[in-house]
């Protein structure tokens, strides 16, 4: 949803998130809702300036969102509160599972398909009746026997369902007895909040949820960084779901990204296993040898994702041009194989094992923002080079000479072999090309002014790179030098040799091959090699020469109707609303007048809206596929269901398929915890990615030597990393320092007062930060015993003028099964007063063991 | 406006590079012209005040003023500790979640239990600093904000103390009284307050007194209804602690606690009439003495 749309809420749940913080022009719109008379609601461990801005402050202990979500979920579903007229057709709460299915009740925390040995599930026992179903990513392949070949069956029928929803295996019956244990008792017993206030939550969103209403749920990283980071997520999108709550206006999870063009990075990614537009990258382990193989087993054969191979095909025909054809499978060759995880925190390890040598470090401050930064520290050390791209010298680029080790003693700058290249980069102003923000909205910036002394902008850095590498290779014969002598890698530069931002806008959107004639819109893309695009979910934002609809600027005026169509572009197609088709009944009526946007009309015969339709703009509502002649693609996808990129064409409550912990939520604790689980003997994730290395050392549950919670955060006076904004004078001395904020009770049984020096130490290491005494954070009574919580913002390094040691120093490398996303806002620590003894070698390292 | 609506005028440039300073830019911004000859100033509503300090940082930006202090304070998260010679917008931050050792749960409507507010010079009308200025350095301008002119302000520092507000001080670097102008600068060239302008929760605004008054009354009046009884306005004509002597203030405030948890005086008030029977007494003294000297100098003839 746009974050406009917040101001048509009803109600707004903000949770794992500190969005007046950290998302402070997003939570103008929140406000204008509350203005208009809206509930909002912040549910987070720590009283912020989101909270003091709420109706309702849900104080929850670090780590135990599922917990209260379930707990949401469960009363929606006990009081029979949930949208049933939008839940029933929308969702597959009738569908019927398999027989084989057994729930995380029965398994004490552990669902069916768990393989000890190996560590992981196996999704077979979670299938619909008869049915086995492809992942709703383009990402489906299950290396189990028989597996893929049964998903090709999709079109021979629809699963099994009973809208009565009295089947004991129907998904409602099985949700209802998952959730059963998630009574506001226990929700107080888990998470800490008190369960009157739990109880005043589930209230406002079900009083605001239905046919006149709706509720938007806000999260941010407080929900990502956890070992159950998905599974949170999928909380709130089951919630809404329920509530009926999306493709609507005012609903919706609206996914608050951290900086100008996360979105952008994914979409066209900087993750190891995907390329552009959520495409699978191909994996050596997995029938990927050909494109054949690889289109046969990750193409879905309904739904939208049925038209995979298009874009698969279009994306190689814009990287390798004139080299693909369909001899060679077009280039598919050429693309790297992964073998494993490659994210960040394996690349960590990789490098503290001498495994990758060299780095390059771009719009990132590893040093400051990746989990135990003294793993990281000691990784750049054993690196042979290393290339930092920024405007200023990082704490990443300056570590051999003034990083925590170094100053510990624990390592000295003249045994630290890695060459250092510190290229400087320019500014956003200083260069053209666009960002892709939070609600998909591609927005172009002109460069302003040129950017000082050598610095240039990525485009300039990654052009030459990849002309000098082709050049190095442009006589070798060799095979394996076929990927970047066939790399198309034309772009018109100026005289500056700065490549033209608006062609690689125009590869992106795509064109016709060979003419390079600019296409209007991805429905326009070809298997067969007639057209290139660079990723497919952005096509149209080119659609003609000189029509960079990502550059425009006109918003809808006083009298609405306040979709802004006219301002920059939203992928796909420029629709503002996903899956807005759910804004109207099943017949293609809007669910009431007030919450109007999408309509099917009669004399028309087509769909309409202000916004533009995320559906097929012909297809009728009464349109059923005909199943004897086995529908293939949207032909399976019914003109009553609205969620046309997942195979059955509607939201799925419970996931048969693409997830790699479970089916359900369920609510497990932290990797480190001080309790252990109160709701299954499991405790922890049992799917949870571990990375066993001497120096990443993890403790067990309830250790008494870690005793306290702790969690990390950011503020609004500091950029992530810090790089940014503990340079410039008028932003640092907002928050000139680090600090920590620790709870007035375990202050006091210490003896610290704020500003007072403190020393906070886990297994991975100790440092010594100021302390901020403060109400805002209060203790938790958890099975009888009071148990303290510390949050430490993590900006915060020795470069610039505001500086403080680095709070990742004690987080671990420990991440989510599905993404390898770090637990970072949840773990234990020990806290003292008083600081670490640096000088001649003790120090850091001395204090970690 | 709501839901990111554009005001009427910003459709002229959507299309089009204004290719400079669009003219009464206010106007698209705020929906109010800038014009000489009217009282213009800021309405600050604390209960929208997120604390984000992206007023502190615009001005500072603007104005080019220097950060003056870098360290922690410790209370709470206000580092910049007061308004000063390079500090003209400041945010202050009271926490007040804790009571009798326990946390509250339920929030009255709009902020609370950690009040925040953007504080700023008053621009008073009318100003005690303007009227201790020997010089003639401060003056009313044709915005009738109050506005220091350094190149003839001579650092006596006479308006320091005649502040009962706390606002203006005498820079370290160039011994001068520097303060607030309101944008001067900005609003000659049709331009919102740069502070009123980065607000992204409007608990900032900018535009003429009589106008922004009218909304902040049916703001308290809203507030009231919504279950907010505690709202009321500081500094406005004719409100409840209008302050003894100073008229008005065209920089006023919604508060929902007494003016001292934001570290506003509870009763500001005019040094000019406290100090004006003194005067009279000095200079009755003065004549007095002068008088002696001269009945004494006339005896010795």
């Amino acid at each position: 949803m746009p974050q406009w749309d917040l101001a048509n809420s009803d109600c707004v749940l903000v949770m794992g998130s500190n969005m007046a913080e950290n998302h402070p022009i997003a939570f103008r719109f929140v406000l204008q809702a509350k203005a208009r008379g809206a509930t909002i609601i912040h549910a987070d461990p720590r009283f912020t300036r989101t909270s003091a801005m709420a109706d309702i402050y849900a104080p929850i202990r670090a780590g135990t969102d599922v917990a209260f979500l379930g707990g949401i979920i469960r009363h929606v579903l006990e009081h029979d509160l949930w949208f049933r007229e939008w839940a029933i057709p929308y969702t597959n709460i009738a569908t019927i599972l398999g027989e084989d299915y057994r729930d995380a009740e029965d398994g004490d925390g552990l669902f069916s398909g768990w393989q000890e040995e190996s560590r992981k599930y196996s999704p077979e026992s979670w299938q619909y009746e008869g049915v086995t179903m492809p992942s709703a990513l383009a990402e489906s392949y299950v290396d189990t026997e028989g597996f893929c070949e049964a998903t090709k069956r999709l079109h021979e029928g629809p699963p099994p369902r009973d809208p009565t929803l009295q089947h004991p295996r129907c998904v409602y019956q099985v949700m209802k007895r998952h959730f059963a244990r998630y009574t506001p008792e226990m929700v107080e017993r888990v998470t800490g909040c008190p369960r009157e206030v739990f109880l005043k939550v589930c209230e406002a969103l079900a009083r605001n949820s239905g046919r006149e209403r709706t509720t938007a749920i806000c999260y941010a990283v407080g929900w990502n960084h956890h070992s159950t980071g998905v599974q949170i997520i999928r909380s709130g999108a089951i919630l809404q779901a329920l509530l009926g709550n999306v493709g609507r206006p005012g609903g919706g999870m609206l996914a608050l990204r951290g900086h100008t063009s996360i979105q952008g990075s994914t979409d066209i990614p900087t993750l190891y296993d995907m390329l552009p537009g959520y495409l699978p990258q191909p994996h050596a382990f997995k029938p990927h040898s050909t494109l054949e193989s690889y289109l046969d087993a990750e193409t879905s054969p309904t739904g939208w994702w049925r038209n995979f191979p298009k874009y698969a095909v279009s994306l190689l025909r814009a990287w390798y041009g004139e080299a693909a054809a369909p001899e060679n499978g077009w280039g598919f060759d050429w693309v790297p194989r992964i073998v494993g995880d490659h994210s960040q925190l394996p690349l960590t390890v990789a490098m503290r094992n001498r495994i990758i040598r060299g780095l390059f470090v771009m719009g990132q401050n590893p040093v400051v923002g990746s989990s135990n930064s003294l793993l990281v520290q000691r990784g750049l050390a054993d690196l042979d080079w290393m290339v930092v791209r920024d405007f200023a010298e990082t704490d990443t680029a300056s570590f051999w000479r003034d990083g925590h080790l170094v100053r510990s003693g624990g390592m000295r700058p003249e045994d630290i072999r890695t060459e250092v290249f510190l290229m400087p980069a320019a500014l956003s102003g200083e260069k053209a090309g666009s960002f892709t923000n939070t609600h998909r909205l591609l927005q172009w910036h002109d460069k302003v002014v040129p950017p000082p002394g050598d610095s240039r902008s990525e485009h300039w850095f990654v052009y030459h790179l990849g002309r000098r590498l082709k050049d190095l290779y442009a006589a070798s014969e060799r095979e394996e030098d076929r990927a970047i002598r066939a790399l198309t890698w034309e772009y018109p530069v100026d005289d500056e040799g700065e490549p033209d931002a608006e062609a690689i806008l125009q590869e992106i959107n795509g064109y016709t091959w060979p003419d390079r004639t600019l296409l209007p819109d991805f429905e326009a893309l070809k298997e067969d090699g007639s057209t290139a695009c660079g990723c497919w979910i952005y096509s149209g934002v080119f659609p003609k020469p000189g029509e960079n609809r990502s550059r425009a600027r006109r918003p809808d005026g006083p009298e609405g109707p306040g979709t802004h169509l006219g301002w920059g572009f939203a992928w796909p197609s420029n629709r503002r609303t996903l899956n807005n088709r759910a804004s109207a009944d099943p017949e293609g009526r809007p669910w009431s007048e007030r919450k109007r946007l999408v309509w099917w009309d009669e004399a028309k015969q087509e769909w309409a809206s202000p916004d533009q339709i995320d559906f097929p703009k012909d297809k009728r509502p009464d349109y059923e596929p005909d199943w004897s002649r086995k529908p293939a693609g949207m032909d399976a996808i019914s003109g009553r269901q609205p969620f046309i990129m997942i195979p059955d064409g509607v939201a799925g409550l419970f996931v048969p398929s693409g997830l790699k912990d479970g089916p359900l939520p369920a609510h497990y604790e932290p990797v480190e915890s001080p309790v252990a689980n109160p709701l299954y003997g499991q405790s922890i994730s049992p799917a949870a990615k571990r990375w066993e290395h001497a120096d990443n050392p993890v403790h067990g549950t309830g250790d008494p030597r870690w005793p306290h919670v702790l969690t990390t955060f950011r503020l609004t006076e500091h950029h992530s990393g810090g790089t940014p904004t503990r340079l410039v004078p008028t932003t640092a001395e907002l928050q000139p320092e680090g600090f920590a904020e620790i709870p007035t009770e375990l202050a006091r049984a210490l003896g610290i007062r704020s500003t007072d020096w403190v020393v906070i130490s886990t297994p991975r290491g100790a440092i010594e930060t100021r302390a901020l005494v403060t109400d805002r954070l209060r203790p938790w009574r958890l099975d009888g015993r009071m148990v303290h919580q510390i949050a430490l913002p993590w900006h915060f390094g020795w470069v610039g003028y505001a500086t403080g040691d680095v709070a990742n120093v004690l987080t671990a490398v420990v991440g989510d099964p599905n993404t390898g996303m770090h637990e970072n806002k949840a773990l234990t620590c020990a806290l003292r007063p008083g600081r670490l003894r640096r000088a001649g070698g003790a120090g850091v390292a001395r204090e970690a063991r | 406006m709501e839901g990111g609506l554009a005001h009427r005028r910003a459709l002229d440039y959507a299309d089009r590079d204004p290719r400079g300073p669009i003219p009464q830019e206010a106007e698209i911004t705020t929906g109010r012209r800038v014009e000489p000859g009217r009282a213009y100033g800021f309405f600050t509503d604390t209960t929208l005040c997120i604390g984000c300090k992206a007023c502190e940082v615009a001005c500072k930006e603007w104005n080019q003023l220097p950060a003056d202090h870098l360290g922690l304070t410790g209370h709470s998260y206000d580092n910049t500790g007061h308004l000063g010679a390079h500090t003209w917008r400041h945010v202050t931050f009271n926490e007040k979640i804790g009571k009798d050792g326990r946390r509250a749960t339920t929030m009255p409507p709009y902020q609370s239990h950690w009040l925040m507010m953007s504080d700023v010079c008053k621009h008073c009308d009318p100003a005690p600093c303007l009227e201790a200025c020997p010089t003639g350095a401060l003056f009313r301008t044709e915005f009738e904000s109050v506005v220091v002119q350094q190149d003839i302000c001579n650092g006596c520092g006479y308006c320091v103390p005649a502040c009962p507000f706390g606002v203006v001080e005498l820079s370290v670097e160039d011994g001068k009284a520097h303060k607030c102008t309101l944008c001067y600068d900005r609003l000659k060239g049709g331009l919102e307050p740069a502070c009123a302008k980065s607000c992204p929760t409007d608990s900032i605004r900018f535009g003429p007194v009589e106008e922004l008054l009218e909304g902040a009354k049916a703001r308290v009046a809203r507030l009231h209804a919504q279950g907010q009884p505690a709202a009321y306005l500081y500094g406005a004509p004719g409100t409840p602690r209008a302050t003894g002597g100073i008229g008005r203030l065209n920089a006023f405030f919604l508060l929902i606690e007494r003016p001292e948890a934001y570290n506003l005086p509870p009763a500001p008030s005019r040094p000019a009439p406290r100090a004006l029977p003194s005067i009279l007494s000095g200079l009755a003294a003065v004549a007095g003495l002068a008088a002696a000297a001269l009945l004494i100098g006339v005896g010795r003839r």
